[in-house]
């Protein structure tokens, strides 16, 4: 359903149990985070082809590979900054380029972890896994498209990066929306501007999109959920039809969707690329939403993003 | 007055300062007793944090901070310090409540925990506060830092000695082996490390997550002085910390038995606590609790 606050991590335990159910080969590893990412619920059903690794991330990302090699769905998770970050080089070398068939499902991305603080707000995952040869990356935009895109990555052999946020969000899909990976789905029409992002974030650009409508400015928002492969075709579309691009991210803008979204309008149809996010600075412990509007997220900083794109484009 | 230092060559010699040390065992343990309450108080208005893995090292770091560590609170970067490095930082607040309750800042601070604008970071965060020596959180690295810190303090021949505490969970992490050999090949004998054996991590029991057993005999392996200790009683905590002290020979481990969630009986051995805050409720019945010991 449309409109409900619910938790992608909650949906991501609920499509590893469909996915357990049909794929008798299928294995999910953790290392001692499976009550927060919930694949706990994956393993308290199917118990046996659950692989704790306990606190050791590196291990078990090698570990997976080792299991996808005998021809296996693999599904690893932990926070995005322990995934990304701590077992970089195990994605790299033992996942990444030889293409195995390994899903990483990192959770807790971006500022809004929280109370836990900078060690734990993972910031730069996309620009590494971006940079990543063979490498596929899905975002999901809440708990409806978490469940119908990790039915649908499961398909498609080779590793993938998927991002879940801690925070639950508002729907903004439904489970019986026809998922497909690489589009960018408009999830709101509008003349004047366009926002293009990535994740849960996106539930903020909308309303603002909606609170701009007041003041006479049509604002459309698009839902990038796969960063790579990057649809190239696609972006082209949008900035000769908009002509200038605001992008908005929980995450750093140095290496994220907005400066992934302007290397490809340099190449194609260069346009102004305005950048929301993080501006290069690590996070603190506080409340999401507090997070947000610190560090270059908020319904301001969003409203005066779309204001300066229109004037820029003339 | 202040020295001027202009080198840190070691050979500088320090008017002797640093905080009084209690020694009498009674008085140590209301200590630790008012940094459970610290403790409990700050994850509770915080609204998250650790409570279990803070709980089970509240007696090691009254211990340290109030027997233990020659240090000033008055002057945080006293060069002839002992360090303390919480590798677990997750269990840093009982590292603030000492830090407050030693006087390094006021206790009115500690209820900014995880507060947006704190210094009082839910892992510890070195630039942001005086009196945290490095920046963790990241399980695996906090021993690592310890060891390099040791080192570069052996090497200018400094008296200062490195204590850092690693969870038994934080074992797992192949980092600790890595710190574990580097320490005993360097052969950095003014390092302790503690192991907070509580035996549990987030997901369970260690030993049923990932058996860390037989861990004395893997530090043994490692090249290291292993002993025992019962983490939970003070006069146990003072008497071999202070043995480990005067042998020296290798790098030395104290592996502690403790109780996750010690001194508060519902939050005692239960793993939901490790993460969780208390409800009101649950808040008033363990600061009650407290009140009975007494
Ligand atoms: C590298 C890394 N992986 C995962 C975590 C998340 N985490 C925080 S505490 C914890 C469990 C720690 O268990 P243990 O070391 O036994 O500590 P304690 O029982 O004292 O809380 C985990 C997995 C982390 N902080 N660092
Ligand atoms: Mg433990």
């Amino acid at each position: 359903m449309k409109g409900v606050v619910e938790s992608p991590r909650k949906a991501y335990g609920e499509a590893l149990i469909a996915l357990g159910g049909s794929d008798p080969d299928m294995v999910v590893m953790d290392a001692d985070l499976s009550t927060s990412t919930k694949t706990a619920m994956f393993a308290k059903k199917f118990n046996d082809r659950f692989f704790n690794a306990g606190i050791a991330e590196q291990n078990m990302m090698a570990m997976a590979a080792g299991l996808s090699i005998d021809t296996r769905t693999v599904f690893v998770s932990t926070f995005a900054i322990f995934a990304a970050g701590r077992a970089y080089d195990q994605i790299r070398q033992s996942i990444a380029y030889s293409s195995l068939n390994v899903k990483i499902v990192a959770t807790h991305g971006g500022i809004t972890v929280g109370g836990d603080g900078a060690s734990h707000e993972m910031i730069e995952d996309i620009g590494l896994m971006y940079g990543l040869p063979n490498m596929k990356i899905f975002i999901p935009v809440d708990s409806n498209e978490t469940y119908n895109g990790i039915i649908s990555i499961a398909k498609i052999k080779g590793p993938f990066y998927v991002r879940l946020s801690r925070m639950e969000t508002e729907t903004i899909t439904e489970r019986e929306t026809e998922f497909k990976i690489n589009e960018i789905p408009v999830l709101r029409e509008g003349s004047d501007a366009v926002i293009v992002g990535t994740g849960q974030v996106l539930k903020r650009a909308l309303d603002v999109a909606e609170s701009l409508k007041k003041q006479n400015i049509d604002v459309a928002v698009y839902n990038m959920h796969t960063i790579k492969p990057v649809n190239r075709e696609e972006i082209e579309r949008i900035a000769r039809k908009y002509g200038v691009i605001v992008t908005i991210e929980e995450h750093n803008i140095n290496t994220g969707v907005g400066a992934i979204i302007s290397s490809v309008t340099s190449d194609v149809y260069p346009v102004h690329v305005v950048k929301l996010g993080i501006h290069d600075i690590f996070g603190e412990s506080g409340e999401a939403d507090e997070l947000m509007d610190k560090y270059g997220l908020s319904v301001k900083d969003i409203e005066e993003g779309v204001k300066y794109a229109m004037k820029i484009r003339g | 007055m202040k020295p001027v230092l202009t080198e840190l060559d070691g050979d500088i010699s320090l008017e002797k300062k640093g905080f009084e040390k209690i020694c009498d065992i009674e008085l140590l343990k209301r200590k630790a007793v008012d940094i459970r309450r610290d403790i409990i108080k700050m994850i509770y208005l915080a609204g998250s944090g650790h409570l279990g893995g803070s709980l089970s090292i509240a007696d090691i770091v009254t211990a340290l901070y109030f027997n233990i560590l020659n240090h000033d609170p008055s002057d945080p970067l006293w060069v002839e310090r002992d360090r303390f490095i919480l590798s677990k930082g997750h269990a840093v607040p009982a590292q603030y409540a000492a830090l407050a309750e030693t006087g390094y800042f006021s206790k009115e601070k500690l209820w900014t925990l995880r507060k947006l604008g704190s210094d009082l970071q839910g892992h510890p965060a070195m630039h942001k506060l005086a009196g945290i020596e490095a920046s963790t959180g990241s399980l695996g690295q906090g021993i690592s830092i310890a060891v390099g810190l040791a080192l570069s303090l052996k090497m200018r021949k400094s008296n200062s000695m490195v204590f850092t505490i690693v969870g038994d969970g934080e074992c797992q992490s192949g980092e600790v082996w890595e710190a574990a050999m580097a320490a005993a090949h360097y052969n950095v004998n003014n390092l302790i490390v503690i192991v907070d054996r509580n035996g549990l991590q987030i997901d369970g029991e260690t030993e049923k997550i990932m058996s860390v057993e037989p861990l004395s005999e893997k530090w043994k392996a490692f090249g290291w002085d292993v002993t025992h200790m019962n983490g939970n009683n003070m006069e146990d905590i003072v008497k071999t910390t202070s043995n480990v002290l005067q042998n020296r020979e290798k790098p030395s481990v104290i592996i502690a038995k403790t109780i996750k969630g010690k001194g508060i009986s519902f939050m005692e051995n239960n793993v939901s606590f490790h993460g969780k805050p208390p409800t009101a409720s649950e808040y008033e019945r363990a600061i009650k609790e407290l009140g009975d010991i007494l």
